[in-house]
């Protein structure tokens, strides 16, 4: 048994231990830290599958947004489940088994793990990202590169759906305040974090750094693991830790509303812009080779990262307004 | 044989936990949480696929000549980042059921609804 076999396989048995015990707790705040673990574990078994840039988002919002916002519902919400009944545990037990049976059956045709002869790696597109690629885009990183250009168009969709959620997510909690209308400068249990001197001024200290980290990821898109879509759930993440020490409003006077509410839409706007400008210098929608005209390599690097940038604003601007959203939900009850 | 596919039992059995989660449990941040379980295997089942024997991470550098397929990092890397904006449409909407249930109970919503007709509470 190889090392990487015996890594995958205890990572795996993190996991599965760490899933049964989500299942079996009833205190959601537990339950939903577990699921942070479970969040870096994969990230690690990501790591091991070769996939650093998957790692790295899954450690960034697994781990990061998407525990502070399953804690900001569950302060807004009941922190403790129910009791499951038997009599719904044993009709789900055996769907599992079946559905999971049937996985099983099902995998013998699926092509043997880590081959070099399967579909995946034998299909032409394989050669045309990993070798082509460098002459035509010039890229060491070649998932930024298929990404940001080859599937250019792919992207933009991805990017559409996270606005419609983003939006959504707004309308939701945005209107009627609920049933205690929201009172100025009411709310004893917000801004205890910030009584403490340690945190306050950690904080602080960080949130520069944590800014500087997420253009850092940004720009060094190309030549290693990061790109748009981790460098604006980073930059999103220094304004959380503000926010969650500072409150909502303190966080505000950093970053006002209307600002990240502007991003939201700002970074779609300027992907369809940068695809139309690639129309009118002569190629497709999302062509790159005409943005430097004579050098296409130039032109393939510049809009790269205009693709990066434009994604990392609106991925920063929904998730920074969906957190103020729930956070101030918080302090309207 | 089958020894080469103990990755993907090993994904479907995680899978099938979140599955269990989300058919079995009634409040509805625990079915959001079996949800995000059942998301993350289906991502490690794509991540499995681009994985080839001796490979290294898809960031081409001389003297190397194996990479894994970058296609499924690139799908996935999207789909985590989708994965939490739905996941925040989601928690969106437990809050409002909770506001205007005062429950997240699958069993105790049904029983408001049906106390109240059809369209749940005014």
């Amino acid at each position: 048994m190889s090392m990487f076999v015996l890594m995958n396989l205890t990572l795996f048995g993190i996991l599965a231990a760490t899933a049964v015990t989500i299942s079996r707790l009833r205190a959601l705040y537990e339950a939903t830290m577990l699921t942070a673990l479970f969040s870096l574990v994969s990230a690690s078994l990501f790591v091991l599958m070769d996939a650093v840039d998957v790692a790295f988002t899954e450690a960034a919002v697994g781990v990061g947004i998407s525990t502070v916002l399953f804690l900001g519902v569950l302060a807004l919400t009941r922190s403790r489940e129910d009791v499951t009944p038997r009599i719904r545990q044993w009709p789900a037990r055996v769907v599992v088994l079946l559905a999971g049976g049937m996985l099983v059956y099902a995998s013998q045709d699926l092509p043997r793990f880590e081959g070099a002869t399967t579909p995946v790696q034998v299909h032409p597109v394989t050669d045309v990202y990993l070798r082509e690629s460098q002459d035509d885009i010039g890229v060491p990183n070649t998932v930024t590169s298929v990404l940001a250009s080859y599937r250019a168009h792919d992207t933009l969709g991805e990017l559409v759906v996270i606005f419609t959620a983003g939006v959504a997510v707004l309308l939701l909690l945005a209107s009627s305040p609920g049933p205690g209308r929201r009172e100025e400068g009411e709310g004893p249990a917000e801004l205890v974090l910030a009584d403490y001197r340690v945190l306050r001024v950690i904080s602080k200290l960080l949130l520069p750094f944590i800014l500087l980290f997420a253009f850092y990821v940004l720009f060094h898109g190309e030549y290693g693991p990061g790109g748009g879509f981790q460098a604006g759930v980073i930059f999103a993440a220094g304004f959380v830790l503000y926010g969650l020490v500072f409150g909502v409003d303190g966080a505000r006077r950093v970053l006002p509303r209307p600002l990240a509410w502007a991003m939201i839409p700002l970074g779609i706007l300027l992907y369809v812009v940068l695809g139309l400008a690639g129309m009118l210098l002569g190629g497709e929608f999302l062509d790159f080779q005409g943005l430097r005209p004579g050098d296409p390599q130039a032109g393939q690097h510049l809009g790269i990262l205009l693709v990066e940038t434009s994604v990392g604003i609106t991925v920063a601007g929904v998730m920074v307004a969906v957190f103020f959203s729930f956070a101030s939900r918080r302090a309207a009850r | 044989m089958s020894g080469s596919l103990y990755v993907y039992w090993l994904i479907f059995a995680l899978m099938m936990i979140g599955l269990y989660i989300v058919i079995s449990h009634g409040n509805l941040v625990k079915k959001l949480i079996g949800l995000n379980i059942f998301q993350v295997s289906v991502f490690l089942l794509y991540i499995s696929f681009g994985k080839v024997r001796d490979g290294s991470a898809p960031i081409v550098k001389e003297g190397i000549d194996t990479y894994s397929h970058p296609l499924p990092h690139v799908l996935i890397l999207t789909a985590i980042v989708v994965g939490v904006a739905t996941t925040a449409l989601g928690l969106a909407l437990v809050v409002r059921i909770f506001e205007a249930y005062g429950s997240l109970e699958e069993d105790l919503l049904h029983e408001r609804d049906a106390a109240s007709g059809v369209d749940g509470p005014s």
